[in-house]
């Protein structure tokens, strides 16, 4: 691995530096915060997918769902006036390292397309049962009577507080996912990805790496999750549908699958282009599907090859 | 006669009507290059399978090192000292050449569900890599990516990365194939230099190594043993040349 620091890095460092100094620098506007806190959100979600696409070769498309049970958490116990981040972090933790154990125990047995399916499958069954939670709102989805509560303070409702909260996890969430995929841990997932054989054959039975693997990642994606919901105040079953997980995955494939910094930038360029093209034309869909696929066809290796870095 | 280190005993296994290995029986002792050789269809791959666990037999046992291992996964066999090597090259191409052995040498120390530390910073990894890197002749290749190196340099990784595992008994799986008259050469220097330190069971088609390194050697054919013993037993016997051998004409 080339040493120094490599170009897409120092981007989505300087992405980052931007987001922090955006509200002081005449951005601070409330529908700017909001389309901020979405960018960021969505884009330590789609770092918590990469490492488990890129780093454990687990091509997982129901990521969305885990998120969506961090939110349902949220919205859940906000239904029984339960708002202190006290329980509130602790049972959306819980429930969506629950749910992918339960899940990934099944899934990770198969491979490939199967994995695929059957990750869907899990995350379609999440949805629908969202859907069909009536006294939460149902298919209309729940909004939040209060944001979630700091031991007793309203502090997540101060937007300054909540944009440099939902870039902390941003770069929590980067930082942490870096250094589980350079630990030992790490090394066995990307050698079991690369060569699963070879892996077996040097003495690592893939298997528990990688259900570890998808129960850290899906709890990360629970905790955009909880985020998510206090950014909208609302809760819907939509976010556990399968587009959104497969928004998640375009977002790590158009930054680049190799680096977890091509999640960061993936997600800044696909929501600031879905936010943007809407002004365009009530039609934007018909340019923003089209530039998705030119940008995949065209970037091998997603904005991080496009910039020229190699692959560590 | 040393005890044996790795007993194969009677085993088995049938694709439908068709026995693939069959009742076969062999024994490699601690220190010996035993050779397996036999023609194509032989047998000798599904042997190689059941021997390290990724095909179970019908029937028969192996044991290894006084344990019998007949139903252990490969993870585990590699953890009781069973090392082995591809006969197509098996290695991890995006990694480093060191970051390849020193994975295998992660597995044999202490577990791997570390998540703080960076393990290319793990000093004793690197060294028992390095080490193993030094034996095969790759020392100065190590930060290379090892999708990189020629054909000869990747099976020597492969040997390196096996002797990381610190086994007690090589399987090599037709270490020299695809390789060039050098590469050819290098490497039976290499396997050379690693006689009587590990017990090695080599699977080959090149008679000229076989009978280079070989101490003992049992032939296969049809799913079975037809021929065991020393090099100069199985260069005398016709049963061999008619079987196997053929028009083959055997080095002297």
């Amino acid at each position: 691995m080339p040493r120094g620091l490599r170009l897409d890095v120092a981007i989505t460092l300087l992405v980052l530096a931007a987001l922090a100094l955006a509200p002081l620098l005449g951005f601070g506007a409330n529908h700017y915060l909001t389309l901020f806190a979405r960018i960021m959100i969505l884009a330590a979600a789609a770092v918590s997918l990469s490492f488990l696409v890129g780093g454990a070769g687990l091509a997982s498309l129901g990521h969305a769902a885990a998120m969506g049970v961090g939110a349902y958490a949220v919205a859940i116990l906000d239904a029984h006036r339960l708002t202190d981040i006290a329980i509130v972090l602790p049972v959306a933790l819980a429930a969506a390292a629950l749910f992918s154990l339960l899940t990934g125990a099944i899934a990770i047995r198969t491979e490939g397309v199967n994995f695929i399916m059957i990750t869907l499958a899990f995350g379609q069954m999440a949805f629908f049962t969202a859907s069909s939670l009536a006294a939460y709102g149902g298919d209309d989805g729940y909004t939040l009577y209060d944001r979630t509560e700091i031991l007793g303070s309203r502090l997540m409702e101060n937007r300054l507080f909540f944009h440099y909260l939902c870039l902390g996890f941003l770069v929590f969430c980067w930082g942490i996912c870096a250094m589980l995929l350079a630990s030992r841990f790490g090394r066995v997932l990307r050698a079991a990805r690369e060569n699963p054989l070879r892996a077996q054959a040097v003495g690592f039975a893939p298997y528990p790496y990688r259900l570890l693997a998808y129960v850290i990642a899906g709890t990360l994606a629970g905790l955009a999750g909880v985020l998510f919901a206090n950014a909208t105040e609302f809760v819907a079953p939509a976010y556990m549908s399968w587009q959104r997980s497969g928004e998640l995955i375009f977002m790590v494939i158009l930054g680049g699958l190799g680096r977890l910094s091509g999640a960061i930038l993936g997600a800044v360029l696909f929501v600031l282009l879905e936010s943007w093209l809407p002004s365009l034309t009530t039609h934007w869909k018909m340019i923003f599907g089209p530039l998705l696929i030119l940008a995949v066809l065209f970037m091998r290796g997603g904005l991080v090859g496009f910039l020229g870095a190699r692959r560590g | 006669m040393a005890e044996a280190l790795l007993s194969v005993q009677d085993l088995c296994k049938h694709y439908g009507g068709l026995a693939v290995t069959n009742h076969i029986s062999l024994e490699v002792r601690p220190g010996e290059i035993h050779a397996l050789i036999g023609p194509n269809g032989a047998g000798k791959t599904t042997l190689i399978h059941q021997i390290t666990g990724t095909v179970m037999p019908d029937a028969g046992r192996v044991i290894f090192a006084g344990t019998e291992i007949t139903r252990f996964s490969l993870p585990r066999r590699v953890h009781a000292g069973l090392a082995r090597s591809f006969q197509i090259t098996s290695i991890i191409a995006g990694f480093s050449v060191l970051e390849n052995v020193a994975l295998a040498a992660q597995g044999q120390s202490g577990s791997s569900f570390r998540f703080f530390r960076a393990a290319a910073k793990e000093a004793p990894l690197n060294e028992a890599a390095r080490a193993a890197l030094a034996e095969v002749g790759l020392a100065d290749r190590a930060t290379i990516i090892a999708g990189a190196l020629s054909h000869g340099e990747k099976r020597a990784l492969e040997i390196a990365i096996a002797l990381a595992t610190r086994p007690k008994l090589l399987l090599l799986d037709e270490p020299l194939a695809g390789a060039g008259p050098e590469e050819t050469e290098k490497l039976i220097t290499l396997l050379r230099g690693l006689k009587s330190r590990y017990a090695i069971l080599l699977v080959e088609h090149d008679m000229q190594a076989v009978f280079a390194l070989a101490d003992r050697i049992s032939v296969l054919a049809e799913g079975r043993i037809i021929a065991g013993g020393s090099t100069a037993d199985i260069r005398a016997s016709a049963e061999v040349r008619a079987a196997y051998l053929g028009e083959e004409e055997i080095p002297c």
